[in-house]
């Protein structure tokens, strides 16, 4: 093999199987930096090796072989001087342990390592942090950037988590059955977290962001080959489905643009309908939870040829389903403005006063967005303005102001003579 | 990417004959350590204590000295490795293998990349 494409090789191998290498690793020698120490030398011995003696057929067993004997070799050498002998009779128990190629294990340390990075114990940063470097492979400094914080304050959260998991020795394993769908909840909500942070944000550079969304469909979807879990699927779909819009929801000036007026032709289609070939699969397994609802609704507004020729009833229906699920204020907010769309602003209004009466929406800031959007198209003009101020006290984000002062602005021009013009 | 491993001790902990200072420098010299035999480590400087050293600056042209530093802290510099790491949280791994880490600190600095910005004070 000539050497460029010993090193294309390498790089092949390097981006697809260090992080499954690293999860088999940590299990064997018993932590993350002993594991990753071996890594390292396991990946620098097949920079070596492999220019001259060609790429293994199975780089995983390889890897892992030699990081494991590199290490135990490395070890044996140390405890001549300092005795550490039960650590070693425990290495050499895991030498027994046969590495194949054939799924399962493989997977399960895959899986081993998500929901350890994903542990309930562990704060919820830390889980971000953790899991985009251990199971996504981002550097510190990556994550730091798409963050828009310092290095030393990512580097910080992980070593902190990592000396938690070895203190509270939280182990190393794939949840039991009964156990098994909340550990599931939690590892798909820093797969959203980090999805959100990518497609809400829109401060800094947009390219880093976007690295992210794109960081979180693929760590949804190795969650999906690895669990098959609905709710997996419904995550996966409803980041594809808001992904594939992702272009035309802020406009050249950066100003946020309304669902009601995206430009619905330059969304992603080919991504809108693998999105819905998962929902359906999901759909099949008769399991219903709330990211499938969310993904379900999306996918109702994607295959829509405008606002108006939504199929609303189906997406109240969908809400009143998903607020049996998740009965939080926001989905009691989102359901409200279903209805508007299909009721009118003034069955809307009703719907949004119920949402805002059981509490919890105060501090929120689209709550009193939506109140006022209502009370504007019924020309309530003053109790509009009202609810506009209520709206831009709550929000920082400059696109968010810009958006709701120019609708506030609005409301100050003259209601007669109309404007023969519905642009606004 | 390259990280300096800055070290930071008091002299008085290090060199005063306790078992702790004794072992910490012996395994310092240990050309088998943990550390060195790790791959990562490009280049490394133990130094001498800040009394054998002369501090120079050049002002228009010329150039003056003066002896020392003589720290009022009791910290001083005493060494640094350079090692080659992923990132930074690698590097912090590789720093906690610096036996001197056990009595001092360790401030794991990147590297100037000249390709990127300069930093916005």
């Amino acid at each position: 093999m000539s050497l460029d494409a010993t090193r294309d090789a390498l790089e092949a191998v390097y981006r697809g199987e260090t992080r499954r290498v690293l999860a088999t690793l940590i299990r064997l020698l018993g932590g993350f930096d002993a594991a990753e120490e071996a890594l390292h030398e396991a990946v620098a011995a097949a920079a070596e090796q492999w220019p001259r003696e060609g790429v293994p057929t199975n780089p995983y067993a390889w890897l892992v072989s030699t990081g494991r004997f590199k290490t135990l070799d490395r070890r044996r050498r140390h405890a001549r001087f300092q005795g550490l002998v039960p650590e070693l009779s425990a290495l050499a128990d895991a030498e027994q342990e046969p590495t194949t190629r054939d799924g399962e294990a493989i997977e399960d340390d895959e899986l081993r390592l998500i929901f350890t990075c994903c542990h309930p114990a562990l704060a919820p940063d830390a889980r971000v942090a953790l899991t985009l470097r251990e199971v996504g492979g981002l550097t510190t400094e990556e994550i730091a950037r798409a963050y828009l914080v310092p290095a030393p304050t990512i580097a910080q959260r992980i070593v902190r988590a990592k000396a938690k998991i070895r203190d509270e020795a939280i182990p190393y394993e794939v949840p039991s059955r009964a156990e098994l769908p909340a550990r599931i909840e939690s590892a798909l909500a820093v797969v959203y977290l980090i999805f959100n942070e990518g497609y809400a944000a829109t401060a800094g550079p947009s390219l880093t962001r976007e690295d992210l969304s794109a960081e979180a469909i693929r760590l949804g979807r190795r969650v999906v080959e690895l669990t098959g879990d609905p709710e997996a699927l419904g995550l996966l779909a409803l980041m594809l489905l808001h992904d594939a819009r992702r272009g035309t929801r802020v406009d050249a000036a950066g100003d946020l643009v309304l669902l009601e007026n995206q430009d619905r032709s330059r969304w992603d289609r080919a991504q809108v309908a693998e999105a819905q070939r998962v929902i359906e699969r999901a759909l099949a397994s008769r399991r219903v939870g709330p990211y499938l609802l969310q993904a379900a609704i999306a996918g109702v507004h994607a295959e829509a040829p405008s606002a108006r020729e939504t199929d609303w009833v189906q997406v109240v229906a969908l809400y009143d389903v998903l607020r049996r699920v998740d009965p939080s204020p926001v989905v009691a907010l989102n359901r409200a403005a279903a209805v508007s769309m299909r009721d009118g602003p003034e069955a809307g209004l009703v719907a949004i006063e119920a949402a805002l009466g059981e509490g919890g929406l105060d501090a929120y800031y689209l709550a009193h967005a939506a109140r006022a959007d209502m009370q504007r198209r019924l020309g309530r003009t003053d109790a509009a303005r009202d609810s506009y101020e209520r709206a831009l006290a709550l929000t920082r984000q400059p696109a968010e102001r810009r958006f709701l002062e120019t609708r506030r602005a609005e409301l100050v021009l003259p209601e007669k003579p109309r404007r023969p013009s519905t642009m606004d | 990417m390259r990280y300096a491993c800055l070290i930071y001790f008091d002299p008085k902990k290090v060199f005063d004959k306790s078992p702790e200072g004794e072992a910490v420098l012996r395994d310092s010299m240990d050309p088998n350590s943990e550390l060195r035999t790790s791959g990562h480590v490009v280049s490394e400087g133990p130094l001498q204590l800040p009394e054998q050293a002369v501090t120079l600056q050049v002002r228009d042209g010329k150039t003056s000295t003066t002896d020392g530093p003589f720290m009022e802290t009791k910290e001083m510099l005493g060494g640094f490795v350079i090692v080659e790491a992923r990132d930074l949280n690698e590097a912090v791994r590789i720093g906690a293998m610096i036996p001197l880490a056990r009595l001092g600190s360790v401030e794991v600095r990147p590297f100037v990349d000249f390709t990127k910005p300069r930093p916005v004070l």
